[in-house]
């Protein structure tokens, strides 16, 4: 089968590979259909986290058909149409039990603090990814779910990660309503958290970049005020201001590790990974909260450490809330928003890619080319 | 203002909003939001029809935190480890937490090892690495990379330079240290 291959920081290929094997009773194998480069392969492609290796294929957002299934699968037949929560979980464990399922921990002996994601370096598990033909799929019963038939398969595949983190993001939030939510990125998990925020009755939405097309897009898109950071002094004073000197009640960062905004900050993360990731957007929610707010954390971070502002945040009596989203815990409630007209995931793709051009795709979403601001992946045998 | 006890008021009213935005206040009960509370105990929710799941077969020796009390039931087999790298990930697990550096260090360590092994063993098949077709830069005519870069704010333009010798130095640094050992070896011997 063809595969996106890892060749070291900022090198990807296409290359021929073995189509995956059942390793697992309840395993499927998935012929891939429709994948989609998410901003957080971009840490992994930049070279940010340990124990990526050459040869890994990466993707966590995909959607297909069931090719094949293990002895022990109950709720899947060959020829299903499915849609894959990026999480890896076994549904049986502690933190399965309780909903965490981004949390599961029979999955990833590489690690105990993170979970099992698809195409994720193996600090996730050591699992290849969906940006190829074909994929295996652990726990088949658990995870994956057949694409209603009203459904798209736009709205499916962004349902697989970047909505549903979103919409997560901004129910750690805890919106009240009239609450002022502000959040840092304009990507799409930055889109959908804005968007997201006023189905939770939030009563401003202030979302804040620097790539002036993206903010374009959470105008229209996210219904938002916008605010771009390079025309500010400091955006934090830009803040306040705008809170009447409050502070926002809720602030989301949907930035992570490779966040800009602060030169040496960025540089000594991300080019020279000598943080885990540059804390500039957390800083800036620490910064612009209000007392008592609250910060809930959708960006991607690794695990070394970065230089956050942590006394500031204690003297503030700040909430600050995170985690991978439990991806298929949103999905019913998404469901019924997407059905119901409130979100159309789909409306944020602005690029399709063959499988083949892999790094081409990477390059223009990694560079801003052309407004980039969501790539979909469409495998050759699709 | 925050030195009064009022909240501001937000600039539109709920029925404003709701009338501007679809689906305005939908999830304003907690209730309605599905990872409300954080934590909810219902294990037949899932999906699993097993306490514990079945093990999967470890065919080869696989690394783990050690962390963990057992090897995961389940695990990804994508690139067993193997060579130099796999030597240096291989202590990383074994010796250190997660808590420790020295566990991070050294897997960043062999992620750059391991980029020299792969690279130098391409050069023995029938496709090596390519620097210039893998980075995706071919990409660059016909998706407005001048127009996507000047003529407005972007803030990742102070590095974006840095990133051709990111990806350029090593390859660089190593064709200098193969050209400097190969002219030694070639002066001993004409002697």
């Amino acid at each position: 089968m063809r595969a996106m291959v890892y060749r070291g920081p900022y090198k990807v290929r296409t290359e021929e590979k073995d189509i995956p094997k059942i390793e697992h009773p309840n395993d499927a194998i998935v012929r891939v259909t429709r994948a989609a480069i998410c901003g957080s392969d971009l840490h992994l492609y930049h070279g940010l986290m340990p124990d990526t290796r050459i040869g890994h294929t990466f993707g966590h957002e995909f959607i297909g058909v069931v090719h094949e299934v293990g002895s022990s699968v109950q709720n899947l037949q060959v020829g299903d149409r499915v849609m894959v929560p990026f999480n890896v979980y076994c549904g049986s464990c502690y933190f399965c039990a309780r909903g965490l399922y981004s949390n599961c921990h029979n999955v990833n002996p590489n690690a105990t603090a993170i979970g099992g994601i698809y195409g994720y370096s193996h600090t996730t598990g050591g699992y290849d990814g969906g940006q190829a033909e074909f994929v295996r799929v652990p726990f088949a019963d658990v995870g994956p779910q057949v694409i209603p038939d009203w459904m798209d398969e736009d709205d499916a595949l962004m349902c697989t990660d970047a909505l549903s983190t979103g919409y997560f993001g901004a129910q750690l939030g805890d919106i009240t309503t009239g609450d002022t939510v502000v959040v840092l990125g304009a990507g799409p998990v930055g889109l959908y958290a804005a968007k997201s925020s006023w189905l939770m009755g939030a009563g401003r939405v202030i979302v804040i970049d620097h790539l002036e097309y993206r903010l374009e897009k959470a105008r229209t898109f996210a219904h938002a005020e916008t605010r771009n950071f390079l025309e500010y002094d400091d955006i934090v004073v830009e803040m306040k201001r705008t809170t009447d000197h409050l502070g926002a009640d809720v602030v989301i960062d949907a930035v992570g590790a490779e966040a800009d905004g602060n030169l040496v900050q960025h540089i000594t993360s991300a080019k020279l990974k000598l943080q885990g990731g540059s804390p500039v957007a957390l800083n800036w929610a620490i910064d612009g909260a209000r007392k008592g707010g609250t910060i809930s954390v959708m960006g991607a971070y690794g695990p070394l450490f970065s230089a956050v502002k942590f006394g500031d945040a204690m003297n503030k009596g700040l909430t600050l809330r995170m985690n991978q989203a439990p991806v298929k815990r949103q999905w019913p409630r998404l469901f019924e928003h997407i059905r119901n007209g409130y979100l159309t995931p789909r409306d944020i793709i602005t690029h399709r890619i063959p499988l083949e051009h892999i790094a081409e795709g990477y390059h223009i979403f990694s560079s801003k080319l052309d407004d980039c601001i969501k790539p979909v992946i469409i495998p050759s045998a699709s | 203002m925050p030195y009064t006890a009022q909240k501001p008021e937000p600039p539109e009213s709920p029925d404003e909003l709701r009338a501007r935005i679809p689906g305005w206040g939908v999830d304003s009960d907690p209730a309605d939001r599905p990872s409300v509370p954080k934590e909810r105990f219902d294990p037949g929710a899932t999906g699993a029809h097993w306490e514990f799941p079945d093990r999967q077969e470890e065919l080869r020796p696989r690394e783990r935190s050690i962390e963990h009390a057992m090897l995961t039931p389940v695990f990804g087999t994508a690139q067993p480890l193997t060579g130099l790298s796999g030597v240096i990930r291989r202590r990383a697990y074994a010796r250190y937490s997660e808590g420790r550096l020295a566990h991070w260090l050294l897997l960043v360590l062999g992620d750059r090892v391991d980029a020299i092994e792969n690279h130098l063993a391409s050069f023995a098949t029938l496709r090596p690495d390519n620097p210039i077709t893998e980075t995706g830069v071919l990409s660059e005519p016909g998706h407005r990379p001048i127009s996507s870069r000047f003529g407005k704010k972007r803030a990742d333009l102070k590095h974006m330079w840095m990133d051709p010798f990111l990806v350029a130095g090593p390859w660089i640094a190593s064709g200098i240290a193969v050209a400097v050992v190969a002219s030694r070896v070639v002066k001993r011997v004409r002697g």
